[in-house]
């Protein structure tokens, strides 16, 4: 027997996933398809898109419309679809890598745009599907594959960078602070405008090997201790001391960019 | 209608279990543990509480809440 969950909204045939014992991409996909089960939305009106990588894979377990595109280039397929078919719920599904290395350009110009899709970024500070390179999201210190004695580089807050480029929804929660993850998504699902939901994942495999950061239970412990809710850190500001900081960062309305593209149709058809 | 407690259980798929341990770690009841295989098993069903947060943490949805009647 399976879950309801399962029998309805995934590929069953496809299933068990690929991913390692662990892998927090699981837990990311699963609130995926449960915040959608609560936005009530038809399955046949969801378009689901990714890139390459272990994240990207989520759409073939997904049983929606699905499109599996090339590295970085998930949403500029999804502006394609949503532009072709803007009654289309389009969400994207990027890897840390996929979204903000090689598609960095693509998510600034889909913020900027304000164009309405919802894009959840599986960040496991690492290329898991490639052997463990640093990613841009790699803490200043960590270790890859490509960074043998630890990594000089800055990390990117993927969040901020979604909401500095004009995001109007951009949201952070991690794979151990579940339910919020879910409640976020749910409302990215609901904004009209560009959303990005930065899910902070584990991959054990790679990350965690690399890193000495032991099981994929002793991740989400990390996990557990380092990040604190916005509304504690605004409250509290002692409490965030040296954590990251989770929550709602973007939530506002502006002009959306399929609509201004109908007006101009509208107002040249004279 | 809002399904109640009393008609769920916690379900186990074993053969999609992978053994990661985190439904186990984060059981509010720690009613929950390992079976001879390295698999999720239950062992205290009359103190689960039927929060669900195993099932949102599954990475593999191998265990979850459901009807009793789908045993
Ligand atoms: C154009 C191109 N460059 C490089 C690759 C190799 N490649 C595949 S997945 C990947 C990165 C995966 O990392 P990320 O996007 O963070 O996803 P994860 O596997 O960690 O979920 C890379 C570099 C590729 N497939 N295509
Ligand atoms: S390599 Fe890492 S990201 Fe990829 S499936 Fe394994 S744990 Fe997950
Ligand atoms: S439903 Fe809650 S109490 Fe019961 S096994 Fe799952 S996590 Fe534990
Ligand atoms: S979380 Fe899922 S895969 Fe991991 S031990 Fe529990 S049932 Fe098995």
């Amino acid at each position: 027997m399976n879950n309801p969950l399962v029998e309805n909204y995934f590929r069953v045939d496809k299933l068990p996933h690929i991913w390692c014992p662990g892998c927090g991409h699981g837990i990311i996909m699963s609130a995926i398809a449960r915040a959608i089960e609560k936005s009530g939305l038809d399955k046949d009106k969801v378009c689901i898109v990714s890139g390459i990588g272990c994240s990207s894979r989520a759409p073939g377990y997904m049983d929606f419309n699905t499109l599996h595109t090339t590295h970085g280039r998930a949403l500029a397929f999804a502006t394609g679809v949503k532009l072709a078919n803007p009654e289309l719920e389009v969400i994207v599904i990027a890897g840390d890598g996929d979204l903000s290395a090689i598609g960095g350009n693509h998510l600034i110009h889909a913020a900027r745009r304000n164009i309405n899709l919802t894009t959840i970024c599986f960040n496991n500070n690492i290329y898991g599907m490639t052997g463990g390179q640093y990613s841009p999201t790699t803490a200043t210190g960590d270790k890859g594959t490509t960074a043998p004695y630890g990594n000089i580089d800055r990390p990117f807050d993927i969040t901020q960078l979604a909401a500095g480029a004009g995001a109007t929804y951009a949201a952070k929660a991690t794979v151990y602070h579940v339910n919020q993850l879910q409640k976020y998504i749910e409302a990215a699902i609901g904004h009209k405008g560009f959303s990005m939901v930065e899910a902070v994942s584990v991959c054990p495999t790679y990350y965690g090997r690399k890193n000495k950061k032991g099981s994929a239970v002793d991740m989400m412990n990390w996990l557990k201790d380092s990040f604190v809710d916005m509304k504690i850190a605004e409250k509290m500001p002692e409490k965030a001391v040296g954590k990251f900081v989770m929550g709602e960062y973007v939530n506002k309305v502006e002009p959306e960019y399929t609509e201004l593209y109908d007006q101009v149709i509208e107002r040249l058809k004279g | 209608m809002a399904v109640s407690k009393d008609d769920l259980m916690v379900h186990i798929k074993e053969e999609w279990c992978k053994g990661c341990g985190i439904c186990i770690a984060y059981c509010p009841k720690k009613v929950l543990g390992f079976n001879e295989h390295g698999k999720v098993s239950m062992l205290d069903r009359d103190n689960c509480i039927k929060c669900g947060m195993c099932e949102m943490r599954c990475p593999d949805f191998a265990i979850f809440l459901g009807g009793k009647e789908n045993v």
